[in-house]
């Protein structure tokens, strides 16, 4: 590391918002990151998906999370967002740029992005 | 895979799934090899698993019938002219378990797969370590050192998660401007 006195900045600046990102209506984006994951692009999607929570502002109401295979592994990269009270939605043959729009749309919006969903997407 | 970095993603997945709290990625690098080495401290394997995970009908997994990932390094480490040895001792034979994966590269070789995006593979990484699972990163170039270390980042970060997406977006940076200095050097 080179600057930990930057890091240290953004522990003042984030410190008043870890009680609210760990409360209970934190909505849950999971991407599935075993080998059929990784090898279909899913890294650049996960770190996509991170970088725009950050920068859209709504970290404080979404957590984004890693798990292994899914179990669909011709759809990979695959994306799960879990609200609460809410049916789960799943989108398959995820990039960084749909990452962006689901931020927006979905996290931001409170609207599913439906095109990128698994009942919408051709293979 | 399309470059290393992410088999090195893949093969620190194992490295967490078997439980570890100490995982060291060491990429030592000259003009002409690469040696990309991961030890950890998790439940390590049997002799026989061993023998077997370099194969790719083998794995432990349910959701299909083959691991690939050690395979798919290990392919990669050989088709350059290099090779991969992996050594483990397992938690039920000794309290000093772990395995150790070492992969030689010739990077002058044709088939050699490109490093590509490490510090892509270091966010996903810390975004997605466990407390208590603590990674320490070293890459030696030529023209300098990038090195990555989360319990001192956790040190200073005092109770804010390391997955806090401005973290991961600061660590990017950060690693960045460590690898421009690291080749610029050269
Ligand atoms: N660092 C490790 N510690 C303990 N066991 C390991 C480690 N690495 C691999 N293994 C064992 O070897 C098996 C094969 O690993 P490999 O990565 O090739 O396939 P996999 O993880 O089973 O599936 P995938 O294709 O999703 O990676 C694993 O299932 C695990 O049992
Ligand atoms: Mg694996």
């Amino acid at each position: 590391m080179k600057s930990l006195e930057e890091l240290a900045k953004i522990r003042e600046r984030m410190a008043g918002k870890v009680a609210l990102r760990e409360g209970e209506n934190s909505i849950r984006i999971v991407v599935g990151m075993a080998t059929c994951g990784i090898a279909a692009g899913a890294r650049p999607v996960l770190n996509a998906l991170v970088e725009e929570v950050a920068k859209q502002g709504v970290s404080d109401k979404a957590t984004v999370s890693q798990t292994g295979c899914i179990g669909i592994c011709q759809y990979e990269p695959v994306v799960e967002v879990f609200e609460p009270g809410k049916e789960k939605t799943t989108y398959v043959k995820m990039t960084p740029e749909k990452a962006v729009r689901v931020v927006a749309e979905h996290i931001k919006g409170g609207k599913p992005v439906v095109e990128y969903t698994i009942g919408n997407t051709i293979i | 895979m399309k470059e290393l970095s992410l088999n090195i993603l893949d093969i620190v997945q194992n490295s967490l799934t078997a439980g570890a709290s100490h995982i060291e990625i060491d990429l030592a690098e000259t003009d002409e090899t690469l040696r990309i080495t991961v030890t950890d401290d998790g439940c390590g394997m049997d002799e026989n698993t061993v023998r077997n995970v370099t194969d790719p009908f083998y794995t432990t997994r349910k959701t299909r019938s083959v691991g690939l990932g050690i395979p798919f390094f290990k392919l990669a480490a050989e088709q350059t002219g290099g090779g991969l040895t992996l050594k483990s001792v397992p938690a039920s034979e000794s309290d000093g378990h772990g395995t150790v994966i070492s992969a030689l590269f010739y990077k002058t070789s044709i088939d050699f797969t490109p490093l590509g995006d490490v510090a892509s593979t270091l966010c996903t990484l810390v975004q997605g370590l466990p407390d208590g699972t603590e990674i320490t990163f070293t890459h030696s170039l030529p023209g300098g050192t990038v090195s990555l270390d989360t319990a001192e980042m956790r040190a200073v970060l005092c109770g804010v998660p390391l997955s806090t997406p401005e973290v991961i977006v600061f660590i990017k940076d950060d690693l960045a401007s460590q690898y421009a200095e690291a080749r610029a050097m050269k």
